[in-house]
């Protein structure tokens, strides 16, 4: 399967020429930036984990894509996403989101089904990944 | 003294001798009137009778919305009268249009009960719009004071707090309704909300008249849709939701379905405009009691907001939503099927989304409206819209709409998912064409065909719909610009 969290996941992978055009016009519009990492890619797990704190005030987009290209070297095996936060009032929140690095093999979800009375049923996703530990997952 | 007691205690002043006088002269009309931070202030479009002066026709429309009857009577003089009487401040004649006027009235905030739109519309859009006087008469906007609006929830969830949940940020949400409308068995009705959401879509819709009807009562119709969404999650990874309709005849039933479409895990449900303001507002505390984001089909506001002359307009429909409560409400797609000028529509938007508004002529909003932190209601484009216009409806719409492709998505000849990615695709790269800083309006119909050759269902999409517009003259347009906007 092909996870499609993010913005861009629809279309091919980004080549980091394209990356490099949204990150310039994430900093044009004033926004920070941070990067994300997880090999836990259930659509509920809201906490990725942080790579560094978010760029604040960045200038320059090759300083997010520093981070970017650290984080893919470290963690090439993991899902990496790139955030964009605005602290508008009343925004405050995530504006944009998409992936920019996914594992060679993504072995995607089981939907698990827990039958009730009058054929109710509670639904939940069990990611096939998760099945082994931390960090040796893909 | 020998006059009898009648006589003796008949009141004396002019303004409350027995009889009919002008609502101008009982003080309804005020050129002077100093508008308080706190009133509610409205803004009509009056069509006078012939030989009825503007200014009485504004007076009486102020009179008859707050305090006044055709009479003089002496209970006023009980009341601190004055200060309930609205006040029509002023008139001016619509640009363009003969015996046409618009008329601002301003009303106390005492007139109001709080946190109440069956009380506010009682008096606003009560009785006034079957007077005599006027030959039309058409609500154009209102400006609500801070201090009334503290009083209502506002939206159970709001635009930032939905994205959070749905995880989706920096593009429009996607959607369908499922066709056909009325008709399909739960089973087979399941089958379109899976195909759709596989296929890249973030949400399905019922739509606005299937309830519980003879081929599909409401429990099969949540329990197979509810299928649908975890299937499709499952597959993609992402959260999706199916607007699951809870309209129904009674409240009892109303909140029966609520409960029921959150007892089988679903993120979002669904009402229709005709369920009447006071069901509106029950529903989105009950949603936001419920962490349920409520959606908002406007079903009949067309028999009341289209035609120029008399009604409503829509924007004032928005005012109302956005503080009884509501998270998404359809407000046009400018490029759709279904009646909407640019202005008019961008309008809309700017009072759903926006946190405060300025005084905007050519988007139809008169008066300036600080928000007072109520949330973000989502706008919902609609109606005979296809992946082909997608740069018109980025750049119309903007990123905080969900574009709705009910047609656009069932009805392309390779299926129901196919039509969903088509329409994931173009957005998506819509969306990167634009934040790379190119010229998305413009190069719009290359960008797509580029698109399309990684996405097969993408260039059958742009291929079948290709001469596919609706370009009509919209009837409720702007009338402070000098040229109509045209819808292309």
């Amino acid at each position: 399967m092909r996870l499609t969290q993010g913005t861009f996941s629809f279309l091919p992978d980004l080549t980091d020429e394209q990356i490099n055009k949204q990150l310039t016009y994430i900093v044009s519009k004033g926004l920070s930036a941070n990067v994300e990492y997880t090999d836990d890619p259930h659509p509920r797990n809201s906490y990725w984990e942080l790579w560094g704190l978010p760029l604040f005030d960045v200038k320059d987009a090759s300083a997010v894509m520093y981070e970017i290209s650290s984080c893919r070297k470290a963690k090439p095996n993991y899902y990496v996403k790139v955030n964009a936060f605005d602290n508008t009032r009343g925004i405050e929140s995530c504006v944009m989101s998409f992936i920019v690095n996914r594992p060679a093999n993504e072995p995607g979800f089981l939907l698990q089904r827990q039958d009730f009375e009058g054929r109710t049923m509670k639904y939940s996703l069990h990611s096939y990944a998760t099945e082994k530990p931390e960090g040796a997952r893909y | 003294m020998s006059q009898s007691v009648e006589s003796r205690t008949r009141i004396k002043s002019e303004r409350y001798e027995s009889g009919v006088i002008p609502y101008a002269k009982m003080g309804y009309w005020d050129a002077d009137y100093v508008i308080k931070e706190t009133d509610i202030l409205a803004l009509f479009r009056i069509t006078p009778q012939p030989g009825v002066d503007p200014i009485e026709a504004s007076a009486a429309i102020a009179g008859e919305s707050s305090t006044a009857t055709w009479t003089v009577v002496w209970t006023d003089l009980l009341t601190a009268c004055d200060l309930y009487r609205a006040k029509a401040y002023r008139v001016d004649p619509v640009p363009n249009v003969a015996d046409q006027y618009f008329a601002y009235i301003a009303y106390d905030i005492d007139l109001f009960e709080e946190g109440s739109i069956a009380n506010l519309t009682a008096s606003i859009i009560g009785n006034v719009f079957g007077f005599k006087a006027v030959k039309a008469l058409r609500l154009e906007d209102m400006r609500m004071p801070v201090a009334y609006l503290k009083t209502f929830q506002g939206p159970a969830t709001g635009l930032i707090v939905e994205r959070e949940r749905m995880d989706k940020f920096g593009r429009p949400f996607l959607g369908a309704t499922v066709k056909p409308k009325l008709g399909l068995s739960g089973k087979n009705y399941g089958r379109v909300v899976y195909e759709g959401l596989k296929g890249g879509l973030d949400f399905l819709k019922d739509d606005e008249n299937i309830n519980s009807q003879p081929f599909m009562r409401w429990r099969e119709r949540f329990l197979y849709s509810m299928e649908g969404v975890n299937k499709a999650s499952a597959s993609a990874g992402e959260i999706k939701g199916h607007y699951l309709n809870v309209t129904a005849a009674t409240m009892e039933d109303m909140y029966e379905r609520a409960e029921f479409s959150k007892e089988v895990g679903s993120i979002i449900c669904m009402i229709d405009l005709v369920i009447g303001y006071t069901a509106i507002q029950s529903m989105a505390i009950w949603a936001r009691k419920h962490d349920m984001i409520l959606h908002l089909h406007r079903a009949g506001n067309s028999t009341y907001s289209r035609q120029k002359n008399h009604g409503m307009n829509f924007r004032v429909i928005c005012k109302w939503m956005r503080m009884a409560g509501v998270d998404h409400i359809h407000a046009g797609t400018v490029v759709g099927k279904l009646e909407g000028d640019p202005l008019m529509i961008k309008g809309f938007y700017n009072t759903l989304l926006e946190s405060e508004t300025d005084i905007n002529l050519p988007q139809g909003l008169f008066f300036a409206q600080n928000w007072a932190s109520l949330r973000k209601v989502v706008p919902v484009a609609s109606g005979g819209i296809h992946a082909g216009q997608m740069h018109q409806l980025l750049d119309y719409l903007g990123d905080d709409v969900v574009l709705q492709f009910g047609g656009g998505t069932i009805g392309h000849p390779d299926g129901i998912q196919a039509g969903a990615t088509a329409n994931r695709v173009a957005l998506e790269s819509m969306v990167m064409a634009r934040n790379e800083g190119r010229n998305y309006v413009a190069e719009g119909p290359q960008i797509l065909r580029d698109a399309a050759k990684t996405c097969g269902p993408l260039q059958t999409a742009l291929d079948l719909w290709k001469d596919i517009s609706f370009n009509y003259t919209s009837t409720d347009t702007a009338d402070f610009v000098e040229t109509p906007t045209a819808n292309i």
